[in-house]
């Protein structure tokens, strides 16, 4: 008995309280804002938050509310309340709990503040365009849209011009809202703390390519929450250099992420925020870890084409080629990249009625997987706040099913 | 044969028609999905611009490729395209408009290998200078890829002739529906519906003189009309209207559709393009000025004031809302334009559209009773 309890702690990561005091201090500063004469500005995860570190507002995210909801386990409340106001059960369930929230401050942190201005940045959806209108004009505030043409199989020179334009559009806006310069000196800092951090956090992430791995991909959901909110901040430096330290001792010390890692796997799309507790035990029963996901990996995916001593001009092509803003094969390529990296034995790919650009088109990524790598792939139906749409027996039975094969095909490798 | 005998033709079998059509005329034929397609460029380019709906067979196919949770429209084209039934098709344009179109242009680009494939990555919002010329700068990159696909230099003459042509059809479309407005009678709503669709899949230049000659005989039959007070005026509102049936349903309980604002209706004929010498500015021009479609911005409550002001101008008793299964873009504007009819007092009905529709008898109940209640 004690020596199960200390098998658990040998593998708790330590940081976590660290993170959650982060994060809370964090939520504090954000909903006493008013009372320091500080401006909120409600942004999308995939917009670009730097100009907005750099000119002292403070960015919250309603995705992250989203996904605090979901793990929390208020969504569907929240999603029924969204339904009563006219808004039908088929849109997105972050779209849906948020804007329910805002008219009733409800869900785990009592509604977040009231933005003074919204940033919408449609690189991950067409969703959020719709969304952020929806709270415009509840809040009757200013919203900038920073539109970045979907890169299908370019990144067009057109598309270029527009969105490098784009960027004066949105710091003279920034300007307008807040009745002063931007600071070029700090926002060139920023840019370079940015990149730092990004670059931390795909390190943290490369640390799962250990056998075993030191992380699963429920922990970097956990740990994401800074790269999200805090970029462009020393904070997030700080936080993950020691969780990348924590990371590094534990392969030193070969602590591995789960008791037994017999079988390596690779999630795709958004974590199914309610059930992650049940699915990581599921899939450790199994002896299975899901190393790495194409999720997380989203916020620093697109690195290449960041120049970090002029930020602000390269910020343009790199928000324009995140990862839901490309072409279903060039997704396919990345996840094939993905399963060599990490050396996984099968895909799990959770098809998410709530996001339409993360989930059409996940068919013929499988078949592309299976046809280049041979690997066995499983497909869960569900969404990732709405519980309603998820059934527990019948993933249950599919996720033993699937780890069947995956014992069979390693023994018959073996 | 008479301008209405042909138009249902079309509309009833419009794979066979536009078969014909390439054999006699060896003009190349581009499937669209969006009434932003700037039908004038693929004209200019002597190619043929055919506007997909979805499809009337069974899915099985885009099953394989697509949830359960995409649009009929969306899985209804895929089936088209995989079915090998639209394989008279020399190419697809995909204009940016929502999330499942966006990833429908990847899965056809990725199994359905014919011809040429434009993704015509529009911009999102049209309200801005910088969003303005880039409307423009994608206008011009589609014009020469067009021209490179299909092997023809696209000139500004042939452009301007094509905006000549197209214009003239918007217009005539405008026509008729306003003689309709006026006197419902002299046009049913099926009708009304076939010739629209029948629109844009027939010969632009054929479909051009028919129309004009539908606007001069409707005129002479409007002048022996009175006006029907009777008839209980209504607007249909939404994507598009896949089921005509729903015409006579809503006729037979006393009402008549005299406006509509779907992209297969008034938003496909909305606004002329301006002349001038810069035909792509023109033409883009149009687009950001026209109705908009709520998976474009153009400010905030644009749509909810169109819907308004189309009531009053129609003089209607009530809105129709026509939504489909799984349409974000619809679905998210739905409840604020609600909000604004309700402070009108204009009474909406709200129907939303599975494939297949409820039984026939459960939806003219439902139509019986809103049209009392108007
Ligand atoms: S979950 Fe998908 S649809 Fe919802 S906001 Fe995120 S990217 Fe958009
Ligand atoms: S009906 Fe809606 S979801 Fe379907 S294609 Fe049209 S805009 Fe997209």
């Amino acid at each position: 008995m004690s020596e199960a309890k200390s098998e658990k702690e040998k593998r708790k990561i330590q940081s976590e309280k660290k993170m959650r005091d982060i994060m809370t201090a964090y939520y504090i500063d954000a909903k006493t804002a008013r009372q320091n004469n500080k401006k909120v500005a409600w942004i999308t995860s995939g917009g670009p938050v730097e100009p907005l570190i750099a000119m002292d507002i403070i960015p919250v995210y309603p995705e992250n509310h989203g996904a605090m909801i979901g793990a929390s386990k208020m969504g569907v409340d929240l999603c029924e309340k969204a339904e009563a106001m006219g808004y039908s059960n088929d849109l997105c369930s972050y779209a849906r709990s948020d804007i329910s929230c805002a008219t009733v401050n409800g869900g785990p942190i009592g509604g977040l503040p009231e933005p003074d201005m919204l940033v919408c940045c449609n690189n991950i959806c067409g969703t959020v365009l719709k969304w952020y209108e929806v709270q415009a004009r509840y809040f009757n505030i200013p919203l900038f849209i920073f539109d970045t043409p979907f890169c299908h199989t370019e990144y067009t020179k057109e598309a270029k011009r527009y969105v490098e334009r784009q960027i004066g559009e949105y710091v003279a806006f920034l300007e307008g809202v807040c009745g002063r310069k931007m600071d070029q000196d700090r926002m060139k800092d920023v840019g370079r703390i940015s990149f730092e951090g990004q670059k931390l956090w795909q390190e943290v992430l490369d640390t799962a390519v250990n056998k075993p791995s030191p992380m699963t991909a429920f922990d970097a959901f956990f740990h994401l929450a800074l790269i999200v909110t805090l970029r462009g901040t020393q904070q997030t430096i700080d936080y993950y250099q020691g969780l990348l330290a924590e990371m590094k001792d534990r392969i030193r010390d070969g602590i591995g992420a789960i008791a037994q890692e017999k079988y390596r796997l690779l999630w795709d799309n958004l974590p199914i925020w309610y059930r992650m507790k049940w699915l990581s035990k599921k899939f450790a029963e199994h002896d299975a870890c899901l190393v790495a996901d194409t999720y997380t990996s989203a916020w620093c995916g697109a690195m290449k084409y960041i120049d970090e001593n002029k930020f602000l001009d390269s910020m343009a092509e790199a928000y324009s080629r995140i990862y839901l803003n490309i072409g279903v094969d060039e997704m396919a390529r990345m996840v094939i990249a993905m399963i060599d990296k990490y050396q996984v034995d099968g895909f799990v790919l959770h098809s998410n009625r709530s996001c339409k650009p993360y989930s059409l088109g996940q068919f013929d990524i499988q078949r592309i997987v299976e046809k280049e790598r041979n690997i066995p792939c499983l497909m869960i139906e569900a969404d990732m706040v709405d519980e309603r749409s998820f059934s527990e027996s019948q993933i249950s039975t599919r996720i033993d099913a699937f780890m069947e094969i995956i014992k069979d095909r390693k023994k018959g490798r073996a | 044969m008479d301008t209405m005998t042909e138009f249902r033709e079309v509309a009833d079998q419009p794979y066979g028609y536009l078969q014909k059509l390439k054999d006699q005329t060896g003009k190349k034929m581009v499937g669209y999905v969006c009434s932003y397609t700037p039908e004038e460029i693929l004209l200019a380019a002597g190619a043929h611009p055919v506007r997909l709906f979805g499809t009337k067979q069974q899915i099985h196919l885009a099953d394989s490729h697509l949830q359960s949770y995409s649009c009929s429209i969306v899985r209804g084209v895929l089936e088209e395209g995989l079915s090998g039934r639209i394989g008279f098709l020399d190419g697809m344009v995909f204009p940016h408009t929502c999330d499942s179109i966006q990833r429908l242009s990847d899965i056809w680009r990725l199994n359905i290998p014919f011809g040429f494939h434009s993704d015509l990555v529009l911009p999102v919002k049209l309200n801005t200078p910088s969003a303005r010329d880039y409307m423009t700068d994608v206008l011009r990159k589609f014009q020469n890829d067009v021209g490179r696909a299909l092997g023809v230099d696209i000139t500004d003459d042939a452009l301007q002739k094509a905006i000549g042509t197209m214009n003239a059809i918007r217009q005539s479309i405008r026509d008729i529906y306003e003689i309709r407005s006026q006197y419902p009678r002299l046009m049913s709503g099926a009708d009304l519906y076939t010739l629209v669709r029948a629109s844009m899949m027939m010969d632009r230049e054929r479909l051009a003189g028919m129309l004009s000659e539908t606007v001069v005989k409707m005129k002479a039959k409007a002048a022996g009309e009175k006006p029907d007070p009777s008839l209980k005026r209504i607007v249909l509102a939404g994507g598009m209207c896949n089921h005509p049936d729903i015409y006579p349903m809503i006729e037979e309980a006393g009402g008549a559709v005299v406006w509509d604002d779907f992209c297969t209706g008034a938003r496909y004929f909305a606004e002329l393009v301006a002349g001038g010498d810069d035909p792509a500015a023109g033409i883009a021009e149009r687009l950001i000025r026209r109705v908009v479609c709520p998976a474009k911005h153009a400010g905030l409550d644009r749509r909810a004031k169109h819907i308004l002001r189309l009531v009053k101008e129609q003089n209607a008793r009530g809105v129709i809302f026509l939504l489909f299964k799984f349409c974000d873009p619809h679905a998210f504007d739905y409840p604020d334009i609600r909000k604004s009819m309700d402070e009108a007092g204009i009474p909406v009905l709200l129907l939303e559209m599975e494939d297949p529709l409820p039984g026939e008898g459960q939806l003219k109940t439902r139509f019986e009773a809103f049209l009392e209640m108007v």
